[in-house]
């Protein structure tokens, strides 16, 4: 792996240790911020530039404004744990035996950037050959997302319709449910 | 965290603000209509649009947001999106394509311009869904707290304490 | 197969897997249901990762057509040589369903501390033994 990565990933790791630690979680929201911009990095060297666009948008922006808004309604910092040392130590155990059973699981795996990889050979070289024939758009990932896969990308706008309907109805909003002092929806 | 009164009297957010948020909408644009050649699309382009507002929102007050960009507003942009993105599969249809086959919306060619129009027409969908949602959460997390709800302990973002309160 | 020359193209992976085992903890160990979402949101992240390293090829490039680029010659053939675009595709859409999930959930803990006036699990599953 090559260096520059290598110090994007323990750099990722590191912040986000931090924030598994921090009991402020304002604090713990403007690193998970730091964390998105570092994987957007990764993401680049890897050469999925619309992925790390995205994750930059959308990980540094607009998600950790989504947490310090929820934290505004709640409260900032996590209340400490009283937990006896069973349960203390039972999450850790859990962690530890699925890290240990996915890592034993990628000893079949291909090497990172091996160009001989079965995923490479099977649909990928066809997407590209298709995009370059038929569509005639020098982006091959929007080719895909919008024309080869544009069933799969209505049903991606649909659930995330559904879930801005579903934040809607959950919260309110402006001036729709503002009502009268005395009288509670919920009860 | 500063209280968002005293935010909004910072001059150098203020101004800092007044000056990004122009460029942050019109690169979203750029976005948008440029993920055909380069890095970008609907997706990016909508969450960028709607962080260049949110911007705004956060430093010169959510109300002064409500007056160009309403709730309900955000909500018909949110169907509009999802609907213009299937009505171009629909249109595909009509014309004797399958659906969301683009190619068919071009008969005269061998169907190039048909796929860039459509993708083009798609975009525009996925992006206007995109940021309208985005807004739409924001303004839902940012309502509760105006609209009295919850025992908060801090103002929430851009809403000024007791703005909304009858 | 099991040399150590084989597992030197893995670290990238087992890196992936810590950053997601971390997530994992947040998500079963705490219980502020804010903390919870974070947690899920550094899982998420990690499952992305893992995709979008699986795309790459070594000495591969963005996979963006140049104009002409089809007769440059990337690896001394005819074709420049690309990163899998598909895991891309993927990947994009569901970093912005996963924004409009994360979203959800966080209303979803809202409306909870709306009701039991705290967002920590313990707490409210308490109160909920207590009222009933």
């Amino acid at each position: 792996m090559p260096p520059v990565e290598l110090l994007l990933m323990l750099l990722l790791l590191a912040t986000v240790i931090v924030v598994a630690r921090l009991k402020d979680l304002f604090a713990a929201a403007m690193l998970t911020g730091i964390a998105s911009l570092l994987a957007a990095g990764l993401f680049v060297l890897m050469d999925a530039v619309d992925v790390a666009f995205t994750e930059a948008a959308v990980g540094a922006g607009v998600s950790t404004v989504l947490f310090l808004g929820a934290l505004s309604l709640t409260s900032r910092r996590e209340k400490q744990q009283e937990r006896t040392r069973i349960l203390r130590i039972l999450p850790i155990v859990i962690v530890v035996a699925t890290g240990a059973a996915l890592i034993y699981g990628t000893w079949d795996m291909p090497a990172y950037g091996d160009p001989d990889a079965v995923i490479h050979h099977h649909l990928a070289p066809d997407l590209i050959a298709e995009t370059e024939e038929k569509i005639h758009i020098p982006n091959i990932v929007t080719a895909i997302l919008a024309s080869f896969r544009g069933y799969d990308t209505l049903g991606e706008v649909v659930v995330i319709f559904t879930a801005g309907v579903g934040v809607a109805l959950l919260l309110g909003g402006l001036g729709l449910r503002r009502r009268d002092a005395g009288t509670e929806e919920e009860s | 965290m500063r209280p968002p009164s005293r935010v909004r009297e910072m001059p150098i957010l203020r101004v800092i603000a007044r000056a990004l948020v122009p460029v942050i909408l019109l690169f979203g644009l750029y976005v948008q209509f440029h993920g055909d050649f380069g890095p970008g699309g609907g997706f990016q382009a909508g969450v960028i649009f709607a962080a260049g507002l949110i911007i705004f929102a956060l430093t010169f007050g959510v109300e002064a947001l409500r007056q160009v960009v309403s709730v309900v507003l955000t909500e018909r942009l949110m169907a509009a999106g999802v609907l213009l993105y299937g009505a171009v599969g629909v249109l595909a249809m009509f014309l004797g394509g399958e659906f969301l086959n683009y190619s068919a919306l071009d008969p005269l060619t061998t169907g190039h311009h048909g796929q860039h129009l459509g993708i083009i027409a798609i975009e525009l969908g996925v992006g206007i869904a995109v940021a309208a949602t985005i807004m739409r959460v924001y303004y839902a997390f940012v309502g509760r707290r105006l609209d009295g709800d919850g025992e908060a302990t801090e103002p929430a973002l851009g809403a000024e304490p007791g703005e909304g309160t009858p | 197969m099991s040399s150590v020359q084989s597992f030197s193209g893995l670290w990238a992976y087992w890196l992936i897997i810590a950053l997601m085992m971390v997530g994992l903890y947040i998500v079963i160990a705490r219980d502020n249901l804010i903390k919870k979402v974070m947690g899920l949101n550094i899982f998420q992240a990690a499952a992305i990762l893992f995709y979008v390293t699986m795309a790459k090829v070594d000495g591969g490039t963005a996979p963006i057509v140049q104009s002409g680029a089809d007769h440059a010659g990337g690896h001394g053939g005819h074709d420049v040589l690309y990163s899998n675009p598909l895991p891309h595709v993927l990947m994009l859409t569901a970093i912005v369903v996963g924004v409009a999930t994360t979203a959800l959930a966080l209303a979803l803990a809202v409306r909870i501390h709306g009701d039991y006036r705290t967002a920590e699990e313990d707490e409210a599953v308490i109160y909920d033994m207590e009222h009933t």
